[in-house]
């Protein structure tokens, strides 16, 4: 390609000269404000080395798909061209199929949820749906509270919005009712209006804690108080070790939440297809933008997926996933206890993700490159914090790799923090860098 | 006589990995577009397999990074027998060590700003406050604090007060065992390119890098529009000639064949300070060989062929 020039005028070189240089980008001078925050970090380009197999890779939220029924999936995927095909490869409804928006609420069941098709809106993953719900209620500026830490694909969304994050934090039993109050509170003092509460409430990632079911009314009254719109994420909320699911903050509240779905960690994220229930002002502009954005989900997904649960045990299928994850929660666990003993460490009951705090001193982002040598690969804890803080944490998943590969993922990971803590003695305990780059995740870390 | 074919490597094991895939598929593309038969092969347990499966006239290691750069997978080319574009294994290793290829060009006569090795295990011996306040004091502020071997600036940090050089020092150890703290140069940032298409090596315009936001990091590296380039240099006619001199003598002084790049700064007071040798620079859309070489009038494509042939032939 060639290059092309931008005006000299532009240049402010010490050496005087009338020649023009380039900045690779002619369009330099025309993106939005919104865009100048989309870089590309050392942090990304360490994660392409963690898709190798040699790397095993503690960093990912992909789910184990080998546990699927693929020979069936084909077949089903196959029967949805070849019997509907004209309807599945043409355009669709842009709130989404009327059948899997029926079959959706059966799913929302399993939590509580008594809702209508028409409250549905059918999203491509869940990420466009938080994606859209920031489009209808941001403006630059306009304040977003969220836990700390929180889910890195939604602080990328805000980022994107250039809403202005604040954190709440979160202990073993998830958001803290005081310290939301708190944060309202002292907002309110500060005459700045919150847009909405984002709340991941089960097995939250990277957290890997729950909302309890004590606190879920509590925080459902602070937010009606404070006037503040609830935005509930709930992609793991099914996949819960033991007993069963709580019961979603939708279900306690019809009118003051916003609630996500996804099928892409309960069944399988390449479909790309998740939705959104929403009060119905709510969703009938989310079903304008979702429009303007995509004009419709996509149909062969949808009826691929409504045709996966009115023919397959989806239940089942869930059990499976359940077992096999907690199965890699243990192995997780058990090898933090025996290889990190001066760490602490989240248990979850469910979902992908163990928070790790490192002992003392210790930067998950600055030891990522040794680990990578190492050939183990995490996610820093400053990609769940708006503000780039959060180093002193990691997040751990277990989905994806074997018990084995996580037992020696850990042995690994303890021979790099090993290496770290002789360094943070030579040199004494080392400052969090401020003003940190925070990125946008790349997608299979989602 | 039978169609050359290449077998491209690129991806491997190395913090740089990202980079070296793209510089691969970069280099793969623009050699098809001659008509030559292109292979890419990222670097695993398979390559001696695939060596002996696709029998290429030539292979051209485009690993940035440990075991592409510091002549281990060259060691195994010269092994089976195998011709390949670049430095070999001896004069690979030496350029990929930073303070090795300093000492060497210094001894050539290479200006190269002053600097110390550091071993993480020097420190474990002789405490850090000590090391680093000596440092300070002896080469002035401000300094640059990087990993002795690896590219893309991963590791880098600009230090301009001496309580930041502790985190510099754990920044770059994250990438090995040893850093290097160098003083650091006010200039123009030049990359200067070599290239031999067989009748020895030929210096491209120089490359002038004027970080326009922060500093030339791996953002600004990669990423359009943070960094202005200046393709050629704005440079006087004798600065630019002592620039070709150094960069080629830097190529020569290392020992390395058909592709390099030197990066320097040309000081203040006009003398070339040589900072960096890349015997496997990087060939991606916004890196500096292809500047320099299009700057030149090369076509891409018929350039990295004529190398090809160049290597073939030598």
């Amino acid at each position: 390609m060639t290059a092309h020039q931008t005006p000299a005028s532009e240049t402010s070189s010490p050496v005087p000269t009338s020649a023009a240089g380039t900045r690779l980008d002619p369009w330099i001078g025309a993106y939005a404000d919104r865009t100048h925050g989309m870089r590309a970090s050392e942090i990304r380009a360490l994660f392409a080395v963690a898709n190798r197999p040699e790397v095993v890779s503690l960093a990912g939220g992909m789910p184990y798909l080998e546990g699927l029924p693929l020979d069936a999936l084909a077949e089903t995927a196959r029967d949805v061209i070849a019997q509907r095909g004209t309807v599945a490869m043409q355009y669709g409804s842009g709130q989404g199929d009327q059948t899997l928006r029926e079959q959706i609420l059966e799913v929302m069941r399993l939590e509580g949820i008594d809702a209508h098709p028409d409250d549905v809106v059918v999203t491509t993953g869940s990420q466009q749906a938080l994606d859209l719900v920031t489009r209808l209620f941001i403006n630059p500026g306009d304040v977003v509270l969220a836990e700390a830490p929180s889910y890195v694909g939604a602080l990328g969304v805000f980022r994107a919005y250039q809403a202005d994050v604040q954190h709440a934090p979160l202990d073993e039993h998830g958001l803290v009712p005081e310290a939301l109050e708190d944060a309202l509170a002292r907002l309110a003092g500060e005459g700045r209006r919150v847009k909405f509460l984002y709340v991941v409430p089960n097995f939250h990632n990277p957290a890997g804690v729950t909302l309890s079911l004590e606190r879920r009314p509590r925080i459902l009254e602070i937010a009606r108080r404070y006037g503040v719109l609830v935005l509930e994420d709930n992609p793991y909320g099914l996949l819960g070790f033991e007993g069963e699911p709580l019961p979603a903050l939708r279900s306690l509240d019809e009118d003051g939440v916003i609630y996500l779905g996804s099928f892409s960690k309960t069944f399988a994220p390449g479909y790309r297809v998740g939705w959104a229930v929403a009060p119905h002002a709510v969703r009938e502009k989310l079903v304008i933008a979702s429009e303007s954005a995509i004009l419709c989900p996509s149909n062969a997904s949808q009826l691929a997926i409504s045709t996966y649960l009115a023919t397959h045990d989806w239940r089942g299928q869930i059990k499976n996933y359940r077992e096999l994850y907690r199965e890699r929660r243990d192995a997780m666990v058990s090898s933090l206890a025996e290889h990190l003993p001066d760490a602490t460490w989240t248990v979850p009951d469910g979902g992908f993700y163990t928070w790790v705090r490192l002992p003392e001193g210790l930067d998950a982002q600055a030891m990522l490159p040794r680990a990578v040598t190492a050939r183990v690969a995490y996610v820093p804890g400053t990609a769940f914090y708006a503000d780039g803080s959060g180093a002193d944490h990691m997040r751990l998943s277990f989905c994806f790799p074997t018990p084995e590969r996580i037992r020696e993922g850990v042995r690994r990971l303890a021979g790099v923090i090993a290496g770290e803590r002789e360094l943070v003695e030579i040199f004494g305990t080392v400052p969090e860098v401020e003003g940190r780059v925070v990125d946008s995740p790349v997608p299979d870390l989602a | 006589m039978s169609r050359t074919s290449v077998l491209v490597l690129a991806g491997g094991l190395s913090h740089e990995r990202d980079v070296s895939l793209r510089s691969g598929r970069r280099v793969a593309e623009a050699l098809r577009s001659t008509g030559l038969e292109v292979t890419v092969h990222d670097v695993d347990n398979d390559l001696l397999p695939a060596l002996s499966q696709v029998r290429p006239s030539i292979v051209w290691p485009l690993l940035h990074g440990a075991s592409g750069e510091d002549g281990s997978v060259r060691d195994i080319l010269e092994l089976v027998g195998q011709p390949y574009v670049g430095a070999d294994p001896r004069a690979s290793r030496v350029a990929w060590s930073k303070p090795i290829a300093k000492t060497v060009v210094g001894r050539a006569g290479i200006a190269t700003p002053r600097f110390v090795t550091l071993p993480q295990s020097l420190f474990r011996e002789l405490g850090a406050t000590l090391v680093l306040e000596s440092i300070a004091a002896n080469l002035g502020l401000p300094l640059v604090v990087k990993p002795a071997r690896g590219g893309s600036a991963l590791g880098v940090t600009v230090v301009h007060e001496a309580n930041a050089l502790p985190r510099a020092m754990v920044d770059a150890y994250a990438y090995g065992e040893t850093a290097i703290i160098e003083q650091a140069v006010a200039g123009t940032e030049l990359a200067v390119s070599v290239v031999d298409l067989g009748d020895g090596p030929v210096v491209l315009p120089a490359v002038e890098v004027v970080p326009r936001e922060g500093p030339y990091d791996y953002d600004a590296r990669y990423v359009p529009g943070r960094v202005e380039y200046f393709a050629p240099a704005r440079l006087a006619a004798e600065v630019a000639a002592r620039v070709a001199d150094v960069a080629l003598g830097v190529h020569e002084s290392l020992g390395l064949r058909h592709l390099s790049r030197t990066d320097l700064i040309v000081s203040d007071d006009g003398v070339p300070q040589f900072i960096d040798i890349n015997t496997a620079p990087g060939m991606t859309e916004t890196s500096l060989l292809p500047q320099a070489a299009e700057a030149a009038g090369h076509e891409l494509g018929e350039l990295y062929r004529a190398i090809v042939e160049g290597a073939l032939r030598s």
